[in-house]
C-alpha cells in the first residue's frame, strides 16, 4: 500500500483533515474528497486554467500542485468567492457582460480575475489581456470576458469609493 | 494523469534537505515550484521515489542588491522577480524575461533555482544567466561551491550539479548598458522557438562590449561569444547587427520539431537577435 499521510488545510475558511497519498493532486483533492466542483479539470497538463483556486494567495494551476505540498496552506476557490443570493461583482459582470457561455471555464477566469483585481485594481484592457493569459476559454473569443473584467473593477472601485 | 507513488519530504533545513539527500542517492529529488517536475511526473517521464520538497527550508529566498553585486536565493518565483522594483532598477533584463515565461499562474509557482536547475534547453533562465555571467552556488554535505552558469551546462537535463548538490542562490555583477531579452513563440505562454538575451555597453558613439546568448537553439543555453565580438568596437550598423546574427547562427545547432524545421528556427534566430540587438542598443 503507498504510504498516506494526514492533510490539514484550511479551504474556503473551513478546515479541512482527511489522510491521502501525497501524489494525489490538489484539483482531486478538491473536487473528489471535498466535493468542491466549482474548480474544473480541463486538461490536467497545466494549460488551460480550469482549476485555478488561490492558494496561500498565490493563483495556481490545481492539477499541478501536489496535495502534500498544499498541506497546511489556504485555500480559496469559487465557492469561497459568492453566493446565489449575494454574487461577487466579477460574478455579476460576468453575467451582465455575457462573459460565459459554457461556463466551464468560468470558475477558473473568475478566480484568476479576482487575484487580478487584487494585484491592480485599474487595470487598462491590455493589462487584463495579459494578467488572464493563462485561462482558456473555447466559446467566447475573450471579448465579453475582457469586458466583464473590466465591468467588474469598474463597480469594485466605485463600491470602494463610496465605502470611504 | 498521475505520477507513480513517492514518499513526500519536507524538511525545514537544508541540513535536512543533503541529509534525505545522502541516505536516498539518486532516488531523492528536490522539488521547487514543481511547475517542470510535475508534469514530467505524471506523464512517468520522471520518477522520483523521494521527493523533497524545498518550501519550508529557510534561506533560499530573497533578493539582495548591494556593492554591485546581486544575489537570488533559488525559491525566488518568477512573480516575486517581476514585482521588485529593486531589481527591475538594478538589473532590468530580469523582469522583461520573467515576463516572457509561461502565464501568471506558473509564474506564481516556478522558481528561479527550478529554472536553472532543470537543464531544459527551452527554459528562458539559463541564457539570460549566461548572458550576465552569472554563478550559481550549489551545497552539498562536503560544503559549497561556485560553477559559472557558462560552465554549468552539458546537455539537455544534464548539468555539472551532482545529485546530492543543491542550488541555493544565483549572483551576478549588476549589469551595464542597455538590455533586452527577446522571444518568439507560438502563442503566449509557449516555450521559445528562439530567444535572445543581450547586454550592450556603449561608449559614446560605438559599442565597447556586448554579451549576446541564446535561448532553445542546440542541447544547451548558447553564449555566442562571436556575436559579442562582431559587434565591439562597431556603431551597431546594419552590417555590424548582421555580422553578430551569422557568427551567432554559427554557433547554434537548432533541430526540427513541433515549433518548426531548421532553416525556420535559424531565420527566427536570426531576426529575433537582429530585434533585440537593436532595442538594447536603443537603451544604452
Ligand atoms: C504551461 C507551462 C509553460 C511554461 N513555459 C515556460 C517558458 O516559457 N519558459 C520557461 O523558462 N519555463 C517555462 N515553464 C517552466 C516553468 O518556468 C518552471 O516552473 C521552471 O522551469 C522550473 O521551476 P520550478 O520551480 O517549477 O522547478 P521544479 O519543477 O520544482 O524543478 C525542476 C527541476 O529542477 C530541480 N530543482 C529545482 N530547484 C532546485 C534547486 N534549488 N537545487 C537543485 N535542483 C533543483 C528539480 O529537482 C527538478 O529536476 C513552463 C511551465 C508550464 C507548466
Ligand atoms: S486542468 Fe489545470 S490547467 Fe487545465
Ligand atoms: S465559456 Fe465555454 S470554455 Fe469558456
Amino acid at each position: 500500500m503507498p504510504k498516506t499521510i494526514k492533510i490539514t488545510m484550511t479551504v474556503n475558511d473551513s478546515t479541512a483533515e482527511f489522510e491521502a497519498e501525497p501524489r494525489e493532486l490538489l484539483i482531486h483533492s478538491l473536487r473528489n474528497r471535498l466535493d468542491i466542483t466549482g474548480p474544473h479539470i480541463g486538461c490536467e497538463t497545466s494549460h488551460c486554467g480550469a482549476c485555478t483556486v488561490t492558494l496561500d494567495g498565490k493563483s495556481v494551476k490545481s492539477c499541478t500542485v501536489f496535495v502534500g505540498q498544499a498541506n497546511g496552506a489556504d485555500v480559496r476557490t469559487i465557492e469561497g468567492l459568492g453566493t446565489p443570493d449575494s454574487l461577487h461583482s466579477l460574478q455579476e459582470a460576468f453575467r451582465e457582460h455575457h462573459g460565459l457561455q459554457c461556463g466551464y471555464c468560468t470558475p477558473g477566469m473568475i478566480m484568476r480575475a479576482a487575484k487580478l483585481l487584487e494585484e491592480i485594481p485599474n487595470p487598462t484592457e491590455e493589462e487584463v489581456r495579459f494578467g488572464m493569459a493563462g485561462n482558456i476559454c473555447r466559446c467566447t473569443g475573450y471579448q465579453n470576458i475582457v469586458k466583464s473584467i473590466m465591468a467588474a473593477a469598474r463597480d469594485m472601485n466605485e463600491e470602494g469609493e463610496v465605502a470611504q | 494523469m498521475i505520477p507513480a507513488a513517492f514518499d513526500y519530504h519536507r524538511p525545514r533545513d537544508m541540513a535536512g534537505v543533503l541529509d534525505i539527500l545522502e541516505t536516498y542517492g539518486d532516488d531523492a529529488r528536490v522539488l521547487a515550484g514543481g511547475h517542470s517536475l510535475i508534469p514530467m511526473m505524471k506523464l512517468r517521464m520522471a520518477e522520483v521515489p523521494h521527493l523533497i520538497d524545498l518550501q519550508d527550508v529557510n534561506g533560499l529566498g530573497g533578493i539582495e542588491i548591494g556593492n554591485g553585486t546581486i544575489v537570488i536565493g533559488a525559491m525566488t518565483t518568477q512573480n516575486e522577480i517581476i514585482q521588485s522594483d529593486a531589481l527591475a532598477a538594478a538589473a532590468p533584463i530580469m523582469r522583461e524575461t520573467s515576463l516572457q515565461i509561461a502565464d501568471p499562474q506558473v509564474r506564481s509557482m516556478g522558481t528561479l533555482g527550478g529554472n536553472v536547475a532543470n537543464g531544459d534547453p527551452g527554459n528562458d533562465m539559463p541564457a539570460l544567466m549566461q548572458c550576465l555571467n552569472a554563478d550559481f552556488t550549489l551545497v552539498s554535505a562536503s560544503g559549497e561551491r561556485t560553477v559559472a552558469a557558462r560552465d554549468y551546462y552539458e546537455g539537455p537535463y544534464m548539468t555539472k550539479r551532482g545529485d546530492d548538490e543543491v542550488l541555493t542562490a544565483v549572483s551576478f555583477a549588476a549589469p551595464e548598458g542597455g538590455h533586452a531579452y527577446v522571444k518568439q513563440k507560438r502563442k503566449i505562454g509557449d516555450y521559445a522557438t528562439a530567444a535572445a538575451a543581450v547586454q550592450i555597453v556603449r561608449e559614446g558613439d560605438a559599442c565597447s562590449r556586448a554579451s549576446i546568448a541564446m535561448t532553445n537553439l542546440g542541447d544547451t543555453p548558447i553564449l555566442s561569444a562571436g556575436a559579442s565580438a562582431a559587434l565591439a568596437g562597431t556603431a551597431v550598423g546594419q552590417q555590424d547587427i548582421h555580422a553578430a546574427t551569422t557568427a551567432m547562427l554559427g554557433d547554434t545547432e537548432p533541430v526540427e520539431d513541433n515549433r518548426g524545421p531548421v532553416d525556420f528556427k535559424r531565420h527566427v534566430a536570426a531576426v529575433i537577435l537582429r530585434r533585440a540587438i537593436e532595442l538594447a542598443w536603443s537603451r544604452s
